[in-house]
């Protein structure tokens, strides 16, 4: 945008205090998460540049903290070669965290895109009944704040069967807080409103004619949904995918009232030592948890410029 | 309504012939008839696609919500494992003395509940209304056990005078009734007298309708710095050419693509005393080394964090709204003699309304219910209602409180929830 020629010189000289407004709240949103990437080379163990930083002196900067991320729980962190690697994979706190993360972000993602682009094809029919009320009970996990989503579920899954007394059933069938299906079930939940919003966005500019022409060519509904549905509509299902991903893999508020201690994921243990001792090393999880958004945003930015492309939206 | 009908059904109405004056199908079948079919069977397919979903979310969120809500008016902590005193309070009116056979339900009470190693339970419940009492009740119960006496009163005079206490009768009496409402006049500050008229709590113990004043204030001046500084970001977003703006766009979604411990570990690391930002100020000679800035564990931690946090939020729908407005509008006022500042105020800004409207009540609804940063950042007088149900679940284990509270706070999240889909409409909602 320039400033257009019958601009006055206030004009002028507002328009260009705007645009340095403008880089000064870009730099508030972006310079906290950029800060924190120098900080984790800390050699010494404060929050702050230390001088030899500010001088750039190597002396300065060490992977200390990112040694330490994998020593910490290790049973011997002096060993070398493939007792050390195979101790951290074993031992090592943060890379049980982190397998653990991983381990209910793809269950759990699976979970809710399956279910969460089923019930995408269903709300975008124009025949569904109910629409907007199921669509806003289906979007409900969002909105609802963590806290009395987390604590309903804390006393949902000591005792999953209890409401099963109503209709005069056994009412003990173990608990499932503290296990994986658990915190998989609980994390599916909170990441369906992003399949959900996603999958219907892509569905909205989808050609339901598409259909038709196959079934008319002699496709089964099948056949159909597999040919010519799905690979249209495969970058909003896989951006749905990331989301719920990147929901459950920073969720914490849920996984500290229903995982038990084998359930730690990264979250759970950055909050650990967020509120206990907080040191350096949460700085290193934190820049590499950086590389690892940029990572996804890249991807999803992509993914919807191809959805754009292949459904013939025109680019913004 | 024969115009509503598609041609391919027409068609075969003609072939199918018109006997008795119904339009039919090819295959004989009144058409009236057939439509209502399909489109009931069309209707049965989509829901069907829907229910799985439907029945997972139902199982997995609502009824374990609905179940926590219960909490809030059901305790029966009190009247399951005190039987025959429940009894004798149904059986006698408000304000009547306890009597013998009071002290004797209460001692047998006491016993069986001692015996069935319930009496803490009981005395939990008590302790909710009259702080301090559930030593008296475990006490009590170790030394019945150990047998007791008639005359009960006496009795348990001799082992604690606080049995006399005619608060401790009043909150057993409000107890014994499971069903309640006063973890809700609870969590309004308020709390039922001896006589049991509803009065105010000492000022002392007054906290949750200050936290709830505080959480809604908070949240409203977080929505309106959002607003301050995402108008301005959506605003060149929505003006720039595609190139640049899609380059400066990846600045707004990185933050939101950033994990939210992570920002707020970042907010923690700048803004403490040894950190980043008053180092800056100490350098550059604003503050002196002695009088650096107390920015974080206080209400400006919880603000300045949040506020990070909850921008893109305003930005992305306020963008979306900005870019389809047509700029040949603010022109044509301008061309007609508006000032630039009449012409934003008149005719620019009325059209982003829409945009704020989503923004402003998305990030209002994300902030009343926030817990995690609040919890790192907020210090004690940063914390807000969410803290307080945590802290209810976790650390006093008073959950009939908690749900109490949890039920207002969804009550306020839901009806505007409701207005955002008035307002806006779910399908709306867009990210990223």
């Amino acid at each position: 945008m320039a400033v257009p020629t019958y601009a006055t010189p206030l004009e002028r000289i507002w328009h260009y205090a705007y645009l340095v407004i403008c880089g000064l709240i870009f730099f508030f949103l972006i310079a906290p998460i950029v800060v924190i990437i120098p900080l984790s080379f800390n050699a010494e163990p404060y929050f702050t540049f230390t001088d030899r930083m500010l001088s750039l002196d190597p002396e300065g900067y060490s992977l200390r903290w990112y040694r330490s991320l994998l020593t910490f729980g290790m049973q011997n962190p002096d060993a070398t070669g493939w007792a050390f690697w195979s101790d951290a994979w074993q031992n090592a706190n943060w890379v049980k965290a982190a397998k653990n993360s991983i381990i209910i972000g793809v269950f759990s993602t699976l979970l809710a895109t399956v279910l969460g682009t089923l019930a995408a094809l269903g709300l975008s029919r124009p025949e569904m009944p109910f629409r907007r009320a199921i669509m806003a009970i289906l979007i409900s996990p969002m909105i609802v704040p963590l806290i009395i989503t987390a604590t309903g579920m804390f006393f949902f899954y000591s005792n999953p069967c209890e409401l099963l007394g109503i209709f005069g059933l056994p009412t003990n069938c173990g608990r499932l807080a503290g296990t994986y299906v658990g915190v998989i079930l609980a994390h599916a939940t909170l990441g369906i409103p992003f399949v959900i919003i996603t999958v219907t966005a892509t569905l909205v500019g989808f050609d339901q004619s598409l259909n038709r022409a196959a079934a008319s060519l002699g496709a089964n509904p099948r056949t159909t949904f597999f040919r010519v549905t799905m690979p249209l509509i495969l970058p909003g299902v896989i951006s749905g995918a990331l989301f719920a991903f990147v929901t459950s893999f920073d969720e914490v508020v849920a996984v500290l009232f229903i995982a038990g201690p084998e359930q730690q994921t990264i979250p759970r243990q950055m909050w650990n030592g967020i509120r206990e001792q907080i040191s350096p090393a949460i700085l290193a999880v934190a820049t590499l948890l950086v590389i690892f958004s940029i990572a996804l945003l890249t991807t999803v930015e992509l993914l919807r410029r191809r959805s754009e492309r292949i459904r013939g939206v025109t680019p913004r | 309504m024969a115009n509503a009908l598609d041609p391919h059904a027409a068609i075969a109405t003609t072939a199918g012939g018109l006997t008795d004056g119904a339009l039919r199908t090819a295959d004989g079948r009144p058409l009236v008839r057939a439509l209502a079919r399909s489109q009931a069977l069309a209707r049965r397919r989509a829901f069907l696609l829907v229910l799985p979903l439907l029945a997972f979310v139902l199982i997995t969120f609502v009824i374990p919500i609905g179940q926590m809500l219960q909490r809030s008016f059901y305790n029966d902590g009190f009247s399951d494992h005190m039987p025959q005193l429940s009894q004798w309070f149904a059986e006698n009116p408000r304000g009547a003395e306890p009597d013998e056979a009071a002290w004797t339900a209460l001692a047998t009470d006491l016993q069986a509940s001692a015996e069935a190693r319930t009496i803490g339970i009981v005395g939990t419940r008590i302790n909710y209304d009259v702080p301090g009492t559930r030593s008296l009740f475990t006490s009590t119960g170790r030394q019945v056990r150990r047998g007791i006496e008639p005359p009960y009163q006496a009795a348990l005079m001799e082992i604690n005078e606080d049995w006399g206490d005619p608060r401790l009768w009043s909150a057993m009496r409000e107890a014994s009734n499971p069903v309640t409402g006063n973890f809700y006049l609870a969590a309004v500050d308020r709390k039922r007298g001896e006589d049991g008229s509803i009065q105010q709590v000492e000022e002392r113990q007054q906290v949750y309708v200050m936290l709830f004043m505080r959480t809604f204030w908070l949240s409203l001046l977080i929505t309106f710095i959002t607003f301050v500084l995402g108008f301005p970001i959506a605003h060149l977003l929505a003006t720039l050419p595609m190139r640049k703006s899609n380059l400066l766009m990846i600045l707004v979604l990185l933050p939101f693509w950033t994990s939210l411990l992570v920002r707020t570990t970042s907010w923690m690391v700048l803004l403490q005393q040894q950190g980043v930002i008053n180092d800056i100020l100490v350098w550059l000679g604003v503050i002196g080394g002695g009088g650096r800035l107390q920015m974080i564990y206080n209400q400006t931690g919880t603000i300045i964090a949040m506020t990070h946090i909850l921008l893109p939020f305003m930005i992305l729908p306020l963008y979306s709204v900005m870019r389809t407005i047509n700029p040949s509008y603010v022109r044509a006022a301008r061309s007609l003699g508006a000032t630039s500042w009449t012409a934003f105020r008149r005719v620019y800004f009325p059209q982003t309304l829409p945009g704020l409207g989503a923004g402003a009540l998305l990030v209002f609804i994300l902030a009343v219910g926030y817990y995690i940063t609040p919890a790192l950042v907020g210090g004690s007088s940063g914390q807000l209602i969410s803290n307080m149900i945590a802290m209810h679940m976790t650390d006093t284990l008073n959950w009939s409180m908690a749900a109490a509270l949890a039920a207002l706070l969804l009550g306020a999240v839901l009806l505007l929830y409701w207005v955002y889909d008035r307002m806006v409409g779910i399908d709306n909602l867009k990210l990223g």
